[in-house]
């Protein structure tokens, strides 16, 4: 595509989405029941979510956790409803 | 009146709406694919149910990077009669184009069902001949409709009559026990603040006909065409 060299490195973001916490998780509440009922008396709550692992060329660890955010608050999760942590973790050079 | 059905990968019930409209209402209709990039002379837009893009992410998350959103857009901001439909519905809030949120039914079933509901608002376009408190029998079919906002926002949509549809036993009460998702506050169905864009869970394309279980859905689609709206052509 370009014959400039591209001084970025790759980082891997982790993702974790879930309900805020306000919104109902009858998922999490499912899962929760399962538990107990399992015989794990003491769960006394459980909340689903999703988990993301995106791979992408950065300048540096703030820029890619810059660029995510904005993954996140485009696509990858809905505002209304949903909330996102982002852990970033530099990869080894190629 | 020209109608447009918007067609994505996964949509199920574009075929239902362009029946709706060709036999129920005896109008014109023509499919839209998603890959269009334009709205050829159509007067109001269905955007029907299904599963488009088999709902990764969030149902309706993908479905709005389709090509053909960005002139839905400009139909809307041109004042044009959308309506989203169940899945339809799911697009146009990731879209942006409706506020809130769907997500997964509360009791973690499907429901396919009939079910009532009340009109709030006739200020729409497809429910400008509707009287508020009217209760239509409708079809649902889906797994992720239980209508989420912040209380702040439902106190906007409250304060701005953005509240067109709520789900309500067949005298047009409301009861938890019959709102089949979970919806905040009984609702089944919003408008835009203009008034233009709505969109509802149940499926007004799938009764059109007493043959197939009921009619009433088609008072929703009679609306924009009576309603004698000035809209922009697009």
């Amino acid at each position: 595509m370009t014959d400039a060299v591209d001084t970025r490195r790759s980082y891997l973001a982790e993702v974790y989405v879930s309900l805020k916490p306000g919104i109902n998780d009858p998922q999490g509440l499912a899962i929760r029941d399962g538990l107990r009922s399992l015989g794990y008396a003491g769960v006394e709550a459980v909340r689903a979510g999703k988990y993301l692992r995106v791979t992408l060329a950065a300048d540096s660890s703030d820029d890619a956790h810059a660029q995510v955010t904005r993954m996140c608050d485009q696509l990858l999760t809905n505002p209304v409803m949903e909330t996102y942590e982002i852990s970033i973790t530099a990869l080894n050079d190629h | 009146m020209r109608f447009g059905v918007v067609i994505f990968p996964g949509s199920n019930g574009d075929h239902d709406a362009l029946k709706s409209v060709e036999l129920g209402l005896q109008e014109e209709v023509v499919p839209i694919w998603h890959k269009d990039t334009s709205i050829d002379n159509c007067d109001a837009l269905l955007i029907p149910g299904g599963f488009t893009y088999g709902d990764y992410l969030r149902a309706g998350a993908i479905a709005r990077f389709s090509p053909i959103m960005e002139a839905v857009t400009e139909f809307a901001e041109r004042g044009g009669p959308i309506l989203g439909i169940c899945n339809g519905f799911q697009i146009l809030t990731e879209a942006g184009l409706l506020p809130g949120a769907l997500a997964k039914n509360s009791e973690l079933t499907f429901r396919c069902d009939w079910i009532h509901v009340r009109v709030e608002s006739d200020r729409t376009p497809f429910t400008a001949t509707l009287d508020p408190g009217t209760v239509l029998r409708l079809p649902i079919a889906h797994g992720q409709g239980r209508y989420v906002v912040s209380e702040s926002q439902l106190a906007e949509l409250e304060a701005n009559d953005q509240i067109v549809f709520r789900y309500t036993d067949s005298q047009g009460i409301e009861h938890d026990d019959y709102n089949p998702n979970g919806s905040t506050a009984h609702i089944a169905g919003v408008c835009n603040e203009r008034g233009n864009v709505v969109g509802l869970m149940p499926h007004p394309e799938r009764a059109y006909d007493a043959l197939i279980g009921g009619d009433e859905g088609l008072k929703i689609l009679r609306s924009v065409v009576d309603a004698g709206l000035s809209t922009v052509r697009a």
